[in-house]
């Protein structure tokens, strides 16, 4: 099992090859009981660049999200169709190593959901469950991680405080930080600014601009403005189809459908 | 999510207030009543929901009330009073309670006649302890008002409280010092009945501990002989039980020397007694170290009554019981109730938690986990005496007699964890709570919100690593709010206890210095046990009465104890996993 998707533990930091998909989605269906959510998506994620998802609530674009680190596998009574690989790798495949594909795909989620328990072991979190217990490693990544998201001057005199004593901003880029911790390829972020105050939000869009190119970046985010910023292609969706994929400013200068251009500048949705 | 302002409950209403004014305009209707707008704006409700409040806290705060005041007053020195009876008799005793009463007329002479009529036949009546058991039989007497002589408060009257035979009342004659007669020294007597406690607690200790010891090891060593024989046979056997016997003669041997002892303290003891007089001049001339406490009831000032008070209160709470448990202390009851109250948080803690997190966690959702909660939940409505008939079927009878078989052979027929014990009394009371467990501890877990789960999850953590990090600690005070409950309901619980190891008087404690010190097959006592004891088995339940209120306040401060131990420890977790804010 551990063989389908090999993982490194120790999460030294590799900087990776930014040419090519890093997820491939291939005719994606997804059903919630009788009810079908997802209409044959096909949609390629682009290494080390930032993919916006957007489009109106219930349009399936966070559960297209979810299915990507397999998060809906919590979900009861669901099923799917189609493939969704990486590098090449069906991760709905038989006999996938679930958690280390996890491990793959740090997930930053709509509300800040720190641990109870001190910065430093928020972020050494990841690396610990992996069995990593050396202190100079985790030492390290804490500092990495925390560098990268933005924390480290704000929160390094404090790491053994409680994370629930930051402020929402701060929680939500710890939440990064701790994404980020692991080393993994992809980073999903399912509305990371959506209780966020603007000043919090700004720092967080400051933030996914600075991490792209290291990692690849899915956002599925509420804010067609902040789609415009931050992103390099975005994806809109519609009642579970996608309806037009491309280079962000073509999506929100000239769109191809009528319902994109429709969406963009805000006659519906 | 954009839905959450459809339940906004300000847009909501003031569409409501829209809707109403649009139809009016349509169409005039009746004014609304004014008890309909009343009920709207849930007024009665409020009533009465407050009233259940307080009429739920007043019963509270009037059972509360009648066990601190009666629990409170039992142990303050009372006066004695000489009351001299119409007929010729004359009583003495402190006051214990009075009563209305409606006395047979027939039986009454003119004078009482005419004044009970007078009072429309009623007449009032006061319950004396006149104690001296062994000398009327009866330590309690009715006294009507219509009887009444004359009552008068001798100053030389003293209360005693006795080891055995139970209260004396009566003025002190003379005593006899080392075997010397002599007048009553108040001075002397006080530093003569000090001594002979002394001595008292020093043949219970020799007999208690030193004896005790001995009487420890000639039966270990009757046992190894009878194991030996089990496993060996008679002949081969022999050599070793020779030896055996060796030991067992040595041992008599110290046996003796011990005895001797506590005999020469015995002879020596009787030569100290002290002549007591009661009211009609009949005497007593008991040894002075049978004299647990005295004091002169009607000269006493404030200090000195305050002093008695707490001498008793001591005396409740570290010595053993005496007089069938209507006096003295309660000490084994206390350690008992303790003892299997822990015992059975140990055994109801992990099964609980591990029964629920299985059940909220891992098993499928459906028909089957279903009915598995439904029947949880109506475990905890079976009757507790029902726990007791199987704790004692399964486990003293069944589980107990198979360890005897396998382990404890040599003992048979006489069993030792095939009867009730305090772990068998503490495995059927984890029995009876661990519903109460397991209900809390799923609340608690389904508490936990999703969102934690997920950013474990995310982190890569498999399912028992996000449980056994996130989800349990987070869950950990609601699970201790469900120990809590499950204590304080065990630690009250009687009836079951009866069946599986509770008894009237323990001689031993399930913890002592011998190996192996804790005895988890021995029967203990316990206060809720206590209180029906006294109260309803005792010869004198009269006696008995007052202890029951003792007993109950202290039960209640013992749960008290317990529960906000476990409450303090909860808030400390709180803290700990508080959510954070923003």
């Amino acid at each position: 099992m551990q063989d389908t998707l090999e993982f490194e533990p120790t999460a030294y930091h590799v900087q990776k090859s930014n040419e090519g998909a890093a997820l491939d989605i291939t005719d994606f269906n997804l059903w919630y009981g009788q009810k079908q959510a997802l209409f044959d998506n096909n949609l390629e994620i682009q290494k080390g660049q930032v993919t916006a998802l957007i489009g109106p609530s219930g349009c399936g674009k966070s559960t297209l999200l979810r299915c990507l680190n397999r998060m809906n596998d919590l979900v009861d009574d669901l099923r799917i169709e189609g493939r969704i690989t990486v590098d090449g790798f069906d991760i709905y495949a038989k006999g996938v190593d679930v958690i280390a594909l996890r491990k793959r795909m740090g997930m930053v989620f709509q509300k800040p959901n720190p641990f109870a328990m001190s910065i430093y072991d928020n972020i050494t979190y990841p690396l610990r469950v992996d069995g990593v217990t050396k202190k100079s490693i985790l030492d390290e990544t804490v500092e990495r991680a925390l560098q990268q998201s933005a924390l480290w001057n704000e929160v390094k005199d404090r790491l053994n405080d409680s994370a629930l004593g930051l402020s929402g901003g701060q929680q939500q880029r710890l939440c990064i930080a701790r994404a980020v911790a692991s080393d993994p390829e992809v980073l999903l972020m399912d509305e990371p600014c959506s209780a966020l105050d603007p000043i919090a939000t700004a720092r967080i869009e400051e933030l996914i601009e600075d991490l792209k190119g290291t990692y690849s970046i899915v956002i599925v985010t509420h804010s067609m403005a902040q789609a415009a910023r931050v992103s390099d292609n975005t994806a809109f969706m519609y009642l579970g189809r996608l309806i037009e994929y491309g280079d962000t400013n073509t999506i929100f200068t000239n769109p191809q459908k009528s319902r994109t251009n429709d969406y963009v500048t805000g006659r519906f949705g | 999510m954009t839905s959450l302002n459809e339940q906004n409950p300000p847009a909501s209403s003031a569409a409501g207030v829209a809707g109403v004014a649009a139809r009016d305009a349509v169409a005039p209707r009746a004014r609304r009543r004014f008890s309909a707008d009343l009920s709207a704006l849930g007024e009665p409700a409020l009533w009465g929901f407050g009233g259940a409040l307080a009429l739920g806290i007043i019963m509270i705060a009037v059972f509360l009330m009648v066990v601190l005041y009666n629990g409170a007053t039992t142990f303050w020195p009372k006066p004695i009073d000489r009351v001299e009876l119409t007929d010729g008799t004359v009583i003495a005793g402190t006051e214990r309670r009075g009563t209305v009463f409606r006395p047979q007329l027939a039986q009454l002479d003119d004078t009482a006649r005419a004044e009970v009529e007078a009072n429309d036949g009623f007449a009032f009546r006061t319950l004396y302890q006149t104690a001296n058991f062994d000398l009327y039989g009866d330590d309690f007497r009715w006294v009507a008002d219509f009887e009444t002589a004359n009552i008068t408060q001798p100053e030389d009257f003293y209360y005693f409280e006795r080891q055995v035979w139970g209260v004396f009342i009566g003025r002190i004659a003379g005593m006899q010092i080392d075997g010397q007669r002599m007048d009553y020294d108040a001075a002397e007597f006080a530093r003569q009945q000090t001594a002979a406690r002394e001595r008292f607690r020093e043949i219970r200790r020799i007999e208690r501990v030193e004896i005790g010891r001995i009487n420890h090891l000639i039966e270990r060593e009757r046992l190894a002989q009878r194991r030996e024989v089990l496993r060996q046979g008679e002949e081969a056997a022999a050599p070793a039980i020779a030896q055996s016997q060796e030991r067992i003669a040595e041992l008599q041997a110290e046996f003796q020397v011990l005895q001797a002892r506590v005999n020469d303290i015995r002879a020596h003891d009787r030569g100290f007694t002290v002549t007591l007089e009661e009211v009609n001049g009949r005497t007593i001339e008991p040894e002075i170290s049978q004299i647990v406490r005295f004091f002169p009831a009607n000269t006493l000032n404030v200090f000195d009554k305050l002093g008695i008070y707490v001498s008793r209160w001591w005396e409740f709470v570290s010595a053993e019981p005496r007089e069938a448990n209507t006096q003295g202390g309660v000490l084994p009851a206390i350690f008992g109730t303790v003892a299997m109250t822990l015992l059975m948080v140990i055994f109801v803690a992990p099964f609980g938690v591990i029964t629920a997190l299985y059940l909220r966690e891992y098993a499928k959702q459906g028909r089957i986990t279903s009915i598995v909660r439904i029947s949880v939940n109506n475990l905890a409505g079976v009757p507790s005496i029902v726990y007791g008939v199987f704790g004692l079927g399964f486990f003293a009878y069944a589980m107990g007699g198979t360890i005897d078989q396998l382990f404890y052979p040599e003992a048979l027929p006489n069993p030792t964890f095939g009867k009730g014990g305090i772990l068998w009394a503490s495995l059927t009371l984890a029995l009876l709570t661990v519903p109460v467990v397991i209900v809390a501890t799923e609340e608690a877990l389904s508490a936990v919100p999703r969102s934690m789960r997920e950013g474990s999850l995310a982190c890569g953590a498999s399912k028992w690593q996000t449980i056994r990090y996130v989800v349990l600690p987070k869950a950990l005070p609601g699970i201790m709010t469900g120990m809590i409950l499950a204590m304080a309901r065990g630690a009250g619980e009687v009836a079951p206890l009866m069946l599986v190891g509770v008894v009237k008087l323990a001689p031993a404690l399930p913890i002592d210095g011998f190996y192996p010190f804790i005895h988890l097959d021995r029967s203990f006592m316990h206060l809720g046990f206590h209180i029906f004891d006294v109260g309803f088995q005792s010869r004198n339940s009269e006696a008995g009465k007052p202890m029951v209120f003792v007993t109950t306040l202290l039960l209640l401060g013992l749960i008290v104890i317990m529960n906000a131990t476990a409450i303090i420890i909860r808030n400390r977790l709180k803290r700990k996993y508080a959510t954070g804010q923003f």
